[in-house]
C-alpha cells in the first residue's frame, strides 16, 4: 500500500528543519509531501546497522576498519576480507544532514585550514582529531587508509592529511582519469588499476592475516552486479510521467545503501524492495508532488545542511528532478555498466576508471546531462554550483553557457555549498529559483497560446 | 654578452605586462616552429621539444590582465591563474600556440583543460594524468605508456616522427639547462647577498618562454655575474619558501618579501621548469627514463601526493638543510593544494619550533604594503625577540 507522508531527511531519519514561510507568489499549492514506505523504513534499518557496525568497531574493537572514497571504490575487496569500509565522505554528510558540522569545521579552519578548503574535508578532519563520537556513530581509527583517487584531486590531500594526522598507514589508489576523446581507459589504464588492486589484496591479507578467497570475491562483486542492475532499473523509471520519484531528493536516499552495503545482502535486499516499490508508483501513476509541471536535471550535490529547504523550494512550483549528475557520483549503472564475477578485478577497476562521474572529463558531464534532458524528457537544467567541491562545480559557467547557447535548454546556476552552512542563503535562492520557473511558466503560458492558434 | 642587470632591467616589465609577449616575440624569428603552451605544474616538455616543437610556460598572464570574459565561466572561488589562462585564450592572445597541455595538479585545472577543448576546437588540447601512486613496481609502466600516447599526439601536430634520438638530444638539452639552474639556486642558498630572489626569478622565468637553444646563452651569461659578486649579507633572517608551485606571485611582491628583510634560501616558484634532483639518464629507452625519472628523481611538490614520507617533513627537511630560520607560506589565493599544505605545514612547523607566516596572493593584485607590512612585523619578531 501506498501513503503520503510528510516527508524525512534523505539518510537520516532524525533531522527536523524548521518549516519556512509560504511564498504569497507561489502559483501551484504543493503539500510538502513525499514517499515514505517499505523502502524508507528498510533503509534506516540497514544504515541504522551498518553504523553500529561502525560503532562497535571503534568502541569494542571488533574488526578492522578500511577508509575509502565514495567515487568508484573497491569495497567488494574489501567486504571480501571482512573488513570494515568506512566513509569520511558519509561521516561528512551525516554531520550536515544533522545540522552538526559547523563546529568542526571551525575546529579545522583554528589549526590551519582555510576558508576555502573543501568543507567535507574539513568537517571530517575536526571530527577525526576529537573522540570521533557522532549522533549516528563513533567513527574507528582505520587500520587502512585506501585512497582511491577517482577523479577528485582533494581525496589526495584528504586522505594524505588523515595520515599524517593519525599516523596511520596509506595507499593512493591511482586511477587514471578519463581524458582519451574516446572516453574510454586504455588497456594500460586497466591493467595499471589491476595491478594495483592486486596490491590492495596484498595488504589487506597482511592486515588481516587471511589470504583472499576468490569464491567470496566473486559473489560479492556478483551481488553488486545485481545492485547496479536494480539500481539502474530503478533511475530508468524516472523516464515516466509523472516521474515516480525525484531523481535528486529521493535518489540520495538510495545512495546510502548503495554506496555504504554495495555488495551485501542488506544492500540487495534494499534495491529489491525499492524497485518493486516504485514500480508499483508507476503503475498507479503517483509521484512525489501532488502535479508535476516541471521535469529538471540537476547538476552537482546538494547543500546538505538544507536539503529539506532547498527541496521545498522547487516543490512548490510542481518541479521534480528527473535526473541528476549527483546520484552518479558513486557509479553511473543507468548506462548499462554491470560488475561481473568473472572478471572481479577488472571489473572493479572498470568500474572506478570509466563508470562513475567523478572520473569523467567535464565535456562527458556534458554529455551525461544532454542524454538526461532528452532520454528523461527534462524541461530544463539547474546547476547548484557548490564551493567545497570544484571537482563539480569549476567551470559551471562553461557548462550553462553550452547549454543555453549551444542546445537552448533553459539553465539556473545557483550557487550555495555542500557541508559549509555559512554559504546557504536562502532568500537569494529562493529568488533566483522562483524567477527560473516564473520565466519557464511564462514561456509554457506562450507555448500553450500558440498551440492553441492564440496570440502570445 | 649581457649581464644580469640589463637581463633584469629589460624583461622585469614584459614578465609583469604580459609574459607571453616575450615567447611571441621570439617566435618572430622561428617564423614556421611550432609552440606548445604548457600549463604548470610540470610537464615533460622533451617530448614537444624532441618533435622540433617549442615548449612554452602559460603561466597565467602576469599582474595587467583585465579579466572581461572568463569570470562568467569559472567562479568567484577558483583561482586567478584558472581564470587569466581562459582570458587569454578568449582574447585571442593565446593564437600563436599550436596545442597547450593541462595536468592533474588540481579539480579547476583538470576543468580548465576540458573547457579549453571546448571553445578552441581548432587548437590541440591535451591532458596528463600524472600517476599518484609512487609505491607500485607497475606506475613506471602506467606512465610511460601515458608519455608513449602523447608522444603520439605530438608526433601528429610537429607532422613527423619523435625518434628515440630525439628525445635523447632533448633530454640532454633540458638536463643540462636544469642543471645550470639548480647551480643558480645552489649560489643562492649558499650566498643569498649574490643574487636576489627576483634576479633568479627573472632568470628562471625566461626558460619558460624561449627555446632552450637560446636561453642556455642567456642563463650562463647570468650565472658568469652571479658568480663573480662578492657582496656582504645584510641584516636579514633566512627563510624557505613554499607554496607557490603554480600561480606565480607578482615581482613586486617577491621585491618586497626580500626589501622588507628576508633572504630567501630556496622556493618553488616554476618548480616544474626545474622538476628534478638530478639529470635524467640519457642512454637506454628515454621515454622510460622521462617516466622513472618523474617518480625517482624529482622534487616534491603540493600536488604529488608521495607515501613513501610525509609531506611535512620535505619542507621541514628543508628548512633545516638551507639553515633557513623560518618557513614562509606563500599561497595562491583559492589554490585548494596549497592551502591543504598550508595546515601540515602549520603543523609540523609548530612542533619543530620552527617561525613561519602564511601569505596569500594573486597574480593580479597590486597592493602589496599589506604582505609588506606583515614580513616586515614578522622579521622585527624574529630579529629582536
Amino acid at each position: 500500500m501506498i501513503v503520503l507522508v510528510a516527508r524525512d531527511e534523505a539518510m537520516t531519519s532524525t533531522n527536523h528543519e524548521h518549516e519556512h514561510e509560504v511564498n504569497m507568489a507561489e502559483p501551484i499549492k504543493t503539500e510538502k509531501t513525499s514517499y515514505q514506505g517499505q523502502m524508507h523504513l528498510l533503509q534506516k534499518e540497514i544504515m541504522g546497522r551498518y553504523f553500529d557496525q561502525l560503532t562497535r568497531a571503534a568502541e569494542k574493537g571488533e574488526g578492522k576498519a578500511a577508509y575509502m572514497l565514495i567515487s568508484g571504490n573497491p569495497v567488494e575487496i574489501v567486504h571480501a576480507f571482512d573488513m570494515i569500509p568506512v566513509y569520511p565522505e558519509i561521516n561528512a554528510l551525516q554531520l550536515a544532514v544533522k545540522k552538526a558540522a559547523l563546529p568542526f569545521i571551525l575546529k579545522a579552519e583554528e589549526i590551519g585550514y582555510s576558508m576555502d578548503n573543501c568543507a567535507y574535508v574539513k568537517a571530517d578532519i575536526g571530527l577525526f582529531l576529537g573522540d570521533r563520537k557522532t549522533a549516528f556513530a563513533t567513527i574507528p581509527l582505520p587500520s587502512l587508509i585506501l585512497c582511491n583517487y577517482v577523479g577528485c584531486n582533494v581525496y589526495l590531500q584528504w586522505f594524505e592529511h588523515l595520515a599524517e594526522h593519525c599516523d596511520g598507514e596509506i595507499y593512493n589508489l591511482d586511477v587514471p582519469f578519463l581524458r582519451d576523446p574516446s572516453g574510454v581507459p586504455s588497456k594500460e589504464d586497466v591493467e595499471y588499476v589491476v595491478r594495483q588492486l592486486e596490491e590492495v589484496i596484498e595488504i589487506c591479507e597482511r592486515l588481516t592475516g587471511k589470504k583472499l578467497d576468490w569464491a567470496k570475491l566473486k559473489k560479492i562483486v556478483a551481488i553488486s552486479g545485481e545492485t547496479g542492475e536494480l539500481w539502474s532499473k530503478i533511475k530508468a523509471l524516472t523516464k515516466h510521467v509523472p516521474s515516480p520519484f525525484d531523481n535528486y531528493f529521493d535518489s540520495v536516499t538510495m545512495m546510502a545503501p548503495l554506496y555504504c552495503l554495495r555488495g551485501t545482502e542488506d544492500g540487495l535486499r534494499f534495491f529489491e524492495t525499492a524497485l518493486k516499490e516504485m514500480e508499483e508508483k508507476v503503475r498507479l501513476g503517483i509521484g512525489p508532488l501532488p502535479e508535476e509541471r516541471y521535469r529538471f536535471v540537476i547538476e552537482g550535490p546538494p547543500p546538505w545542511p538544507y536539503l529539506r529547504t532547498f527541496r521545498d523550494m522547487f516543490a512548490k512550483w510542481g518541479a521534480v528532478a528527473v535526473a541528476s549528475t549527483y546520484s552518479t557520483v558513486g557509479g553511473i549503472w543507468e548506462f548499462g555498466f554491470k560488475h561481473d564475477p568473472n572478471h572481479p578485478l577488472e571489473s572493479i577497476a572498470q568500474h572506478m576508471l570509466q563508470w562513475n562521474v567523478t572520473n569523467r572529463n567535464f565535456l562527458q558531464r556534458y554529455e551525461q546531462i544532454a542524454r538526461y534532458i532528452k532520454e528523461w524528457s527534462a524541461d530544463a537544467l539547474v546547476i547548484h554550483s557548490v564551493k567545497s567541491c570544484r571537482l563539480f562545480s569549476a567551470g559551471q559557467g562553461d557548462m550553462r553557457e553550452y547549454f543555453t547557447k549551444e542546445l537552448g535548454v533553459p539553465t539556473l546556476l545557483i550557487e550555495s555549498d555542500i557541508e559549509d552552512p555559512r554559504y546557504f542563503s536562502e532568500a537569494q535562492l529562493k529568488n533566483r529559483i522562483d524567477a527560473f520557473f516564473e520565466s519557464l511558466e511564462h514561456r509554457k503560458l506562450v507555448r500553450d497560446k500558440q498551440a492553441a492558434g492564440g496570440n502570445a | 654578452m649581457t649581464n644580469l642587470e640589463e637581463l633584469v632591467s629589460l624583461y622585469r616589465e614584459p614578465l609583469e605586462n604580459s609574459p607571453l609577449d616575450i615567447a611571441r616575440e621570439r617566435k618572430k624569428s622561428h617564423p614556421d616552429s611550432k609552440w606548445v603552451g604548457c600549463y604548470p605544474v610540470y610537464t615533460p616538455i622533451e617530448l614537444i621539444h624532441a618533435g622540433g616543437m617549442i615548449p612554452v610556460g602559460v603561466i597565467g598572464a602576469g599582474n595587467r590582465l583585465e579579466i572581461a570574459h572568463a569570470d562568467s565561466r569559472f567562479q568567484s572561488f577558483v583561482c586567478s591563474i584558472v581564470k587569466s589562462t581562459l582570458e587569454l585564450g578568449l582574447t585571442g592572445l593565446l593564437d600563436f600556440l599550436n596545442g597547450i597541455v593541462f595536468h592533474s595538479i588540481c579539480d579547476p585545472a583538470r576543468n580548465l583543460g576540458s573547457v579549453f577543448k571546448r571553445n578552441f576546437p581548432n587548437l590541440m588540447v591535451e591532458y596528463i594524468h600524472f600517476p599518484q601512486n609512487m609505491t607500485s613496481p607497475h606506475t613506471v609502466n602506467y606512465l610511460a605508456a601515458e608519455y608513449h600516447r602523447l608522444k603520439a599526439v605530438y608526433e601528429e601536430v610537429a607532422g613527423r616522427a619523435i625518434t628515440d634520438d630525439d628525445l635523447r638530444r632533448s633530454l640532454a638539452i633540458y638536463n643540462e639547462q636544469r642543471r645550470l639552474l639548480r647551480e643558480l639556486y645552489a649560489i643562492r642558498a649558499d650566498k643569498p647577498q649574490n643574487v636576489s630572489a627576483v634576479e633568479s626569478y627573472i632568470v628562471t622565468r625566461l626558460a619558460t618562454l624561449m627555446p632552450p637553444e637560446e636561453y642556455i646563452g642567456i642563463l650562463n651569461d647570468a650565472l658568469a655575474t652571479v658568480r663573480r659578486r662578492n657582496e656582504k649579507p645584510k641584516d636579514r633572517i633566512k627563510v624557505v619558501l613554499e607554496g607557490s608551485f603554480c600561480e606565480q606571485p607578482p615581482i613586486e611582491l617577491i621585491d618586497g618579501l626580500e626589501a622588507a628583510g628576508c633572504y630567501l634560501m630556496d622556493d618553488d616558484f616554476l618548480t616544474g621548469w626545474r622538476f628534478f634532483i638530478e639529470d635524467i639518464p640519457v642512454e637506454g629507452d628515454p621515454v622510460h627514463n622521462l617516466a622513472e625519472a618523474y617518480l625517482r628523481r624529482s622534487v616534491y611538490s603540493g600536488v604529488k601526493h608521495d607515501t613513501r614520507e610525509r609531506k611535512s617533513k620535505h619542507l621541514i627537511d628543508r628548512v633545516k638543510e638551507t639553515g633557513a630560520a623560518a618557513a614562509l607560506i606563500l599561497s595562491a589565493k583559492f589554490c585548494e593544494p596549497a592551502l591543504f599544505d598550508y595546515a601540515l605545514y602549520r603543523r609540523a612547523l609548530e612542533k619543530e619550533g620552527i617561525p613561519h607566516l602564511f601569505l596569500e596572493f594573486e597574480e593580479k593584485m597590486w597592493i602589496f604594503d599589506k604582505a609588506r607590512t606583515e614580513v616586515e612585523t614578522f622579521v622585527e619578531s624574529m630579529l629582536f625577540d
